[in-house]
């Protein structure tokens, strides 16, 4: 419907042309939410269109390993959706709104089982069953997998079903803007960027579903790709939605630290759930300090924290970074359970961790702020807009358990669809203004104008630079003011950067929109990193180094006043009393006291 | 660029260039990169559009060898950018775009073809079963998981011969290794083999295994896939006994 086409024409960078589409529902991301909900708002009859950065099904999601998170209870009975709904709001340090882990919890089942019946094939338990295995901080073992490339078979399962319904998607394309209709304020189409040729397009559309993952390339060291660009919360937030919680971002404890070149990739945390064990330079198993019960199989935030202060006190290795020891698995064990982890090692490092020990360090991982939503539909405060996955916030509070990212991009992806699907029934399509088109046209073909403009390559390795330096896994007062100020000066210089050649795959121009993005998010972290006076879960504040349930079970909330980037602080809904019930179980407040 | 007083060492790239519309305009430029420890040829590609041409276009992802964005030919051989160390080369590096595709700009080719394939396979179909959960053992899962690691980078598909001089007729080793992800399917209910004849062009696959000499994911596309789907073919259209069976029964 809309191939690229390799005779392709070649745009002058001052053209200002644009061809013009339309749909009912944009979906905007083509990971695991953006393509769950496009299959949703597909099946549900709404004229979907799935538009992405990269080709399709090369995003994010391929990237995660570990599995899918839900209270299938195949291999311990006990478990069920209350524990999985206790896990996720004990973890989230009960920033989580309750509402969304819910729905959550109850509806994880069911999305893993549609995902075997689409034709994913998950490792078995003995009985023929699902195979779970343990992972941090689940109380039971609750993740469903395919050995160690989970998200690689939930995404090519997940594009199997795309393409055999042949639902219209435009792959390699941006998004760039958010046009709402003048009169109403809801949501009436977008401005693309068609990356393999230049071209402009205005959709037209009636509901758009933001599903365009995290922000993890704000950070010098990041598990992340190069899409993770904060794309989706800077449109939502340019179009007056609201963000909330923006200062948790989730550091995984192990990420590559050597070579340099790999540097921040990716040591799936099943290497831990497998048995792999952490130590120090001094072969001391440090996690016994910090959380003598769960040990490596902690919760994110502690282990990272954990390992964090190691190095500081001069117990890292000469790489700075903390030991993980696989070896006592066995070479054909290893093989058969974490295959990519010992060829990541093996082809990038030169290791061989049936033999070796890993170096493993914190690297920016995930983000579990994002844009504010409605618990059943997904929807944002502008009419027509929506948001799922990792974009989205609410359900991880303030650390995310691992697993729980795949199950939520299944189910708030399928519900924002469904929301989606239904919304654009009773709504006309709206008007986009002339002018807001031009301007939009203008903003992003100015650094093709610019003839002195910045490089944006320099402005995307100071944001990653200042982030690391000033807002990592210990902040306060001080480093986060001197991060807010060098992000002010970025955002200066970021009002006139240079692109250079034509606009066809042009990195330059890619890269000048993601500065402009990266620095409002950056601003966002900075900002309500600086409003949450504790600390919790992933934010660490060596100022105030305590948890202050007295004063700060609260979301943070970043919006636009007046043109004005403004925090409101607002109260974690409160849950009623018999889910209260659930996350005060006594085995939960044992673990509490010792975890440090 | 010089070496400088700590001596940093440099690696030469020779890197094509070129335009889909217009291929009189082919050249290859060649830019040296101060080399770091672990150096891949896709750090060295950034590091040539962030210092010395930002429009140098190249397709790129993860960077970690999961997504198979970044596939090109290096000294002639397909590979993946991000995985491939700088240091396994001893002079100048050659990068060029994949030659099975069309060029798009530079590094960049157009791979949507391969999507279209992809939906003429028949998809998973699974089994009528009323059972709301599915028993099936590890052992049913092993040989159809083999396949699933396939990340699409599409460089067997740049190897292929077949691929290259008769692409309207064979599908290539990809979907190949799709068809039979999904043969192998322990609850999958299709016979694929009168697709893989007569619509695949499996026949045209003559086994030199270059494809699975490229696997980045190490996939032993031939041996495990090809030529167990060419059995199945020939088992269903060949056999003499299966032959005279359906003859009788009428079964198909």
């Amino acid at each position: 419907m809309w191939s690229t086409t390799s005779s392709q024409k070649q745009f002058d960078p001052a053209d200002e042309s644009y061809e013009t589409t339309s749909c009912d529902v944009l979906i905007v991301g083509a990971g695991g939410a953006g393509m769950r909900a496009a299959i949703e708002s597909f099946d549900k009859g709404a004229k979907t269109l799935l538009v992405c950065k990269s080709l399709l099904g090369k995003a994010h999601t391929v990237m995660a390993e570990g599995g899918i998170a839900a209270a299938l209870a195949n291999i311990d009975p006990q478990d069920n959706w209350k524990i999985h709904f206790s896990d996720t709001i004990v973890e989230g340090q009960q920033l989580s709104n309750w509402r969304i882990a819910e729905i959550f919890a109850k509806e994880a089942p069911e999305r893993v089982m549609e995902l075997e019946y689409y034709g994913a094939l998950f490792d078995r338990t003995e009985d023929g069953k699902i195979m779970q295995r343990p992972f941090g901080a689940h109380s039971y073992r609750r993740l469903c997998y395919i050995g160690d490339r989970t998200g690689l078979e939930l995404i090519r399962t997940l594009e199997d079903q795309v393409l055999k319904r042949n639902i219209p998607y435009m792959d390699e394309t941006e998004i760039t803007w958010i046009f709402k209709d003048p009169a109403t304020g809801a949501v009436s189409g977008a401005l693309a960027i068609k990356i393999t040729t230049g071209e402009l397009l205005l959709i037209k559309c009636k509901a758009i579903i933001l599903a365009t993952g995290g922000c993890g390339k704000v950070y010098a060291v990041t598990s992340n790709s190069w899409e993770s660009t904060g794309d989706g919360i800077a449109l939502a937030y340019r179009a007056g939605a609201e963000l909330m919680d923006m200062e948790m971002i989730q550091f995984h404890p192990t990420g590559m630290i050597y070579p340099a070149g790999v540097r921040g990739m990716l040591i799936t945390e099943a290497v831990r759930g497998e048995g792999g064990i952490l130590t120090n330079a001094k072969g001391e198993r440090f996690m016994e300090k910090y959380d003598p019960k769960r040990l490596d199989l902690s919760a994110r935030d502690v282990v990272s924290r954990s390992i964090y202060t190691e190095i500081q006190e001069g117990r890292g290795t000469p790489n700075g970074a903390v030991y993980l020891d696989i070896r006592h698995l066995g070479a054909e064990r290893i093989k058969e359970k974490l295959p990519s982890m010992y060829y990541q090692f093996l082809e990038f490092a030169g290791i061989d961790i049936t033999k070796q020990k890993m170096e493993v360090a914190p690297t920016v991982h995930y983000q579990m702020g994002g844009i504010r939503v409605v618990p059943d539909t997904c929807e944002t405060n502008i009419h027509g807009l929506f948001a799922a996955g990792e974009v989205a916030c609410g359900l991880h509070g303030g650390n995310r358990l691992g697993g729980n990212s795949l199950s939520d991009i299944l189910v708030f992806g399928r519900r924002a669809g469904l929301a989606a699907s239904e919304y654009i029934k009773n709504t006309p399509q709206g008007e986009v203004a002339g002018q807001d088109l031009s301007g939009e046209i203008k903003r992003i073909l100015a650094p093709f104008k610019s003839l002195n403009g910045a490089n944006p390559f320099d402005l995307k390795d100071r944001i990653a630079a200042t982030m690391w330096k000033y807002v990592g896994i210990v902040r306060n007062e001080i480093d986060l003011r001197k991060g807010l100020e060098e992000i002010g000066l970025i955002k200066l210089d970021s009002k006139n950067l240079q692109a250079k050649g034509a606009r066809a795959f042009n990195q330059s121009w890619a890269d000048s929109m993601a500065v402009w993005n990266m620095v409002l998010d950056c601003e966002a972290i900075i900002r309500s990193a600086l409003t949450r006076k504790e600390s919790r879960g992933a934010h660490t504040r060596s100022d105030y180094p305590k948890k202050d349930d007295a004063n700060w079970m609260v979301n943070i909330i970043t919006k636009q006043k007046d043109g004005q980037m403004i925090q409101e602080v607002v109260p974690v809904p409160k849950m009623p009393p018999e889910y209260e019930a659930l996350i005060n179980r006594e085995e939960i407040l044992a673990w509490k006291k010792n975890v440090k | 660029m010089e070496k400088s007083g700590n001596q940093r060492k440099q690696v030469t790239l020779r890197i094509f260039r070129g335009l889909g519309s217009d291929r009189s305009k082919d050249r290859y430029e060649v830019f040296n990169v101060p080399y770091e420890d672990g150096m891949v040829v896709l750090n060295a590609v950034h590091y040539i559009q962030s210092h010395f041409d930002s429009s140098l276009s190249a397709r790129w992802n993860c960077k970690a060898g999961r997504c198979g964005s970044c596939s090109a030919e290096i000294n002639g051989f397909p590979r993946l950018m991000c995985k491939t160390p700088v240091a396994m080369f001893g002079g100048e590096i050659t990068v060029e775009p994949m030659r099975a595709f069309p060029l798009l700009r530079d590094l960049v080719t157009d791979v949507q073809d391969n999507y279209e394939i992809a939906k003429n396979i028949p998809a998973f179909t699974p089994k009528e079963s009323t059972d709301h959960t599915w028993i099936f053992f590890q052992r049913d899962v092993e040989k159809s998981r083999e396949f699933r690691k396939c990340i699409e980078c599409f460089l067997c598909q740049d190897i292929c011969h077949v691929v290259r001089e008769h692409k309207a007729d064979y599908i290539g080793p990809r979907f190949v290794v799709k068809a039979a992800s999904l043969d192998m399917h322990p609850m999958d209910s299709l016979n694929r083999s009168s697709f893989m004849k007569n619509s695949a062009g499996l026949g045209y696959c003559n086994i030199t295994k270059c494809c699975q000499e490229v696997c980045p994911e190490h996939i032993i596309i031939t041996d495990n896939a090809i030529i167990p789907e060419k059995e199945r073919v020939v088992d269903r259209n060949y056999d003499p006994l299966v032959w005279i069976y359906r003859k009788i029964t009428g079964k198909s």
